[in-house]
């Protein structure tokens, strides 16, 4: 699905990214953790082809195409969908409108019609249930006004309706209570199939309850530091980062 | 006296003409409006409510007029059908500066709704028209109101009988069509008397095929408790200079909208002056522009609470590409005595070209001790981080920027009340964004 080569990157000059290796195969899990600034935000943006970030060095293969290559739009349409840390608010923008603009982009970007406004309407209604969103969301704003659990939810929901086969998730459980990261978790869940990967980023045990991931990496310094499973989620948990720094030093 | 000197000596040697071809209320405003045009001038960049806007370039070049009122040689009420969709208006054609004389559907107005030309009502409503006729459009005020007054042989009176409500949109579609450059000289008597309520929508078009200069003076009488909404949508062209000033006089508890909405303009002058002299009355002013190329469009307000209890409510919102220039000024004037008075002022400005300009100015002048006034102005350009947030959803950057832009004027578009006005008000936006509206195909309102 997604192989990353010695990945370089810099935001403002600085860099931030120095030397990523990462395969992520169809199906998989991927749990990125590390302390505040260890480069997993610049990862997921370079990944989606954030304009403010510079890749400097190294290679990103998404399902056989060349990922850096790509309009962040083109990306989005071959099956690459971040759910964003902080949701941006597009106010006069509707939910719909703007779900219609991005599906349709996508169906013209595969040579196919644009969905029919009953159709859409269908599926809006289907993809809305999988966690919890009103109907009356979709006729305001893009995030205008939603609370931060709302807006959260809103990228699952996005996601559902987008049908992405790699999704990044930032950073999607922080600032919900239990309740709210239970449904995003639960929503997440239901949308995965065999094919279909994600990278999760997370600082909570919780998530990787509910996720069961299959691999789970430590980002120090702009570098993986260290690779396992799940445990090593759990073992970060409860010991901090700072072990595995003195691993890398010693 | 520079770029004057022309339309001076036009009006002195054609005096003759253009009173022969008028009525004798619109040639007994002429001498006053004459001398004061020579005192004053045309308004130039010094002048507070003229800075970014140069007057007499527009007015420099040698422009014909129809001084001897020959009737243009076209049936428009023929040539466009309504097709706003569940709008019926009332339809009405002024072609440069001539009301044409209306369908006989249109003129089936209601008992106390009349609409017609400025000369027929000065036979009908002598005493209405010599009263209102002048009364807010001080010649002396304004250079442009002076020539406007000097030169007007027509115009379009609009008058609703008290308590009576109008029930169809008086729609008045402007049309610029000659053989020739050519000023036309517009003029407006509105007279809604007590507990009226009127709707007008004022679409100005221009066959784009020669240089046109416009000016329009509106008068607008608003009795107690009357209502009246007035759009007025401009699709020109880059060859078109307009002016037009509108005046209102709002008596106690009555509310006046206006609703300008610029898709397609040369340069444009857009000056609202709204009294508010009786206790309660309401005044609301909303303006969208979307101005590219070298357009030019300039709104100048002055909203004066001179009475107690007023309120008024003014948004104006720009998109400017390319090397457009925008200018907004809105002055809230609370004179003394105007207690309670509530009012809010907001210009918020996009600018999607670094070389485009906006010049704005919201000016609060208080003179009253227990009062609201709220005003903002911004200027700003696309949030990045939407743009790239729709972007990472599949949106490529141009739709994602009209989506922005829409969404953008589209709170203005929300408060017009019509809603088949608003509807086709929302798509011709999209369509002015998505740059499918190259010319002017008769009235866009009415063409779909």
């Amino acid at each position: 699905m997604l192989e990353i080569k010695n990945l370089h990157a810099c935001v403002e000059g600085k860099e931030i990214l120095k030397g990523i290796d990462l395969t992520v195969g169809d199906g998989e899990v991927h749990v990125l953790m590390g302390p505040n600034g260890s480069g997993k935000s610049t990862l997921s943006n370079v990944l989606v082809g954030n304009p403010k970030y510079t890749v400097t060095e190294g290679s990103v293969t998404f399902n056989g195409k060349d990922l850096l290559a790509l309009s962040a739009e083109d990306r989005s349409h071959e099956g690459l969908f971040m759910s964003f840390q902080a949701p941006v608010e597009i106010p006069g923008v509707s939910m719909t409108n703007f779900l219609r603009a991005a599906l349709n982009a996508k169906r013209k970007y595969f040579g196919q019609e644009p969905l029919p406004a009953g159709e859409l309407l269908k599926l809006l209604r289907e993809k809305r249930k999988l966690v919890g969103l009103d109907a009356h969301f979709m006729s305001r704003g893009v995030n205008e006004g939603f609370s931060g659990g709302e807006k959260k939810r809103n990228e699952i929901f996005q996601m559902a309706v987008l049908e992405p086969k790699l999704s990044i998730l930032d950073e999607t459980d922080s600032g919900l209570d239990v309740d709210a990261l239970r449904i995003v978790a639960e929503g997440f869940n239901q949308l995965r199939t065999p094919q279909s990967s994600a990278i999760v980023i997370t600082h909570y045990q919780r998530m990787l309850d509910y996720l069961k991931p299959d691999f789970v990496h430590v980002l120090v310094g702009g570098r993986i530091v260290k690779n396992g499973d799940a445990s090593l989620g759990y073992a970060i948990e409860e010991r901090g980062f700072d072990w595995i720094k003195n691993e890398i030093t010693a | 006296m520079g770029v004057e000197q022309q339309y001076i000596e036009l009006f002195d040697s054609q005096r003759d003409l253009i009173d022969r071809h008028s009525v004798g209320v619109l040639n007994a405003r002429r001498a006053a409006a004459r001398e004061a045009f020579a005192a004053h001038g045309l308004p130039t960049r010094r002048d507070e409510r003229c800075k970014y806007t140069d007057v007499a370039e527009a007015f420099a070049p040698d422009y014909g007029l129809n001084l001897g009122r020959i009737v243009p040689g076209v049936d428009p009420y023929r040539a466009y059908r309504c097709q706003v969709p569940n709008l019926s208006t009332a339809l009405y054609f002024v072609v440069n500066d001539s009301f044409m004389s209306p369908s006989p559907v249109a003129a089936q107005q209601p008992e106390g709704v009349t609409v017609c030309s400025l000369g027929e009502a000065a036979r009908r409503f002598p005493d209405v028209v010599d009263n209102c006729y002048g009364r807010l459009a001080d010649p002396a005020g304004d250079g442009i109101t002076a020539l406007n007054t000097m030169l007007a042989q027509d115009g379009l009176f609009v008058h609703v009988a008290a308590g009576v409500k109008c029930p169809r949109t008086l729609q008045v579609v402007n049309m610029s069509a000659a053989s020739l450059d050519l000023m036309a000289t517009r003029r407006v008597l509105l007279v809604a008397e007590a507990g009226a309520e009127a709707s007008l929508l004022f679409c100005d078009h221009s066959d784009g095929r020669h240089n046109y200069l416009t000016t329009q003076v509106v008068e607008a009488f608003l009795g107690k408790g009357a209502r009246v909404d007035f759009y007025s949508v401009e699709e020109t062209h880059a060859s078109h200079r307009r002016f037009c000033h509108l005046y209102a006089d709002q008596q106690a508890g009555s509310r006046f909208t206006f609703g300008g909405i610029t898709l397609m303009a040369g340069l444009t002058r857009n000056r609202l002056d709204l009294h508010l002299g009786g206790e309660g009355a309401e005044a609301r002013a909303y303006g969208c522009v979307v101005a590219d190329g070298e357009e030019h469009v300039d709104n100048n307000l002055l909203v004066d609470h001179a009475a107690p209890g007023c309120t008024s409510d003014l948004l104006y919102k720009y998109v400017l590409d390319d090397r457009a220039t925008g200018v907004f000024a809105g002055r809230i004037l609370v004179r003394e005595g105007a207690e309670h008075t509530a009012s809010d002022e907001t210009n918020a400005n996009l600018c999607a070209s670094p070389d485009a300009r906006m010049f704005t100015r919201p000016i609060l002048e208080i003179y009253a001790d227990d009062v609201r006034c709220n005003h903002g102005a911004t200027v700003g350009r696309f949030d990045e981080q939407a743009l790239f947030y729709m972007r990472q959803r599949g949106i490529d950057e141009s739709e994602a920027r009209l989506l922005l832009q829409h969404a953008f004027v589209n709170d203005v578009i929300r408060r017009i009340e019509l809603e088949p006005v608003r509807d086709r008000l929302s798509y011709l936006v999209e369509m002015r964004f998505r740059g499918l509206l190259h010319r002017c195909g008769g009235c866009e309102m009415c063409h779909s």
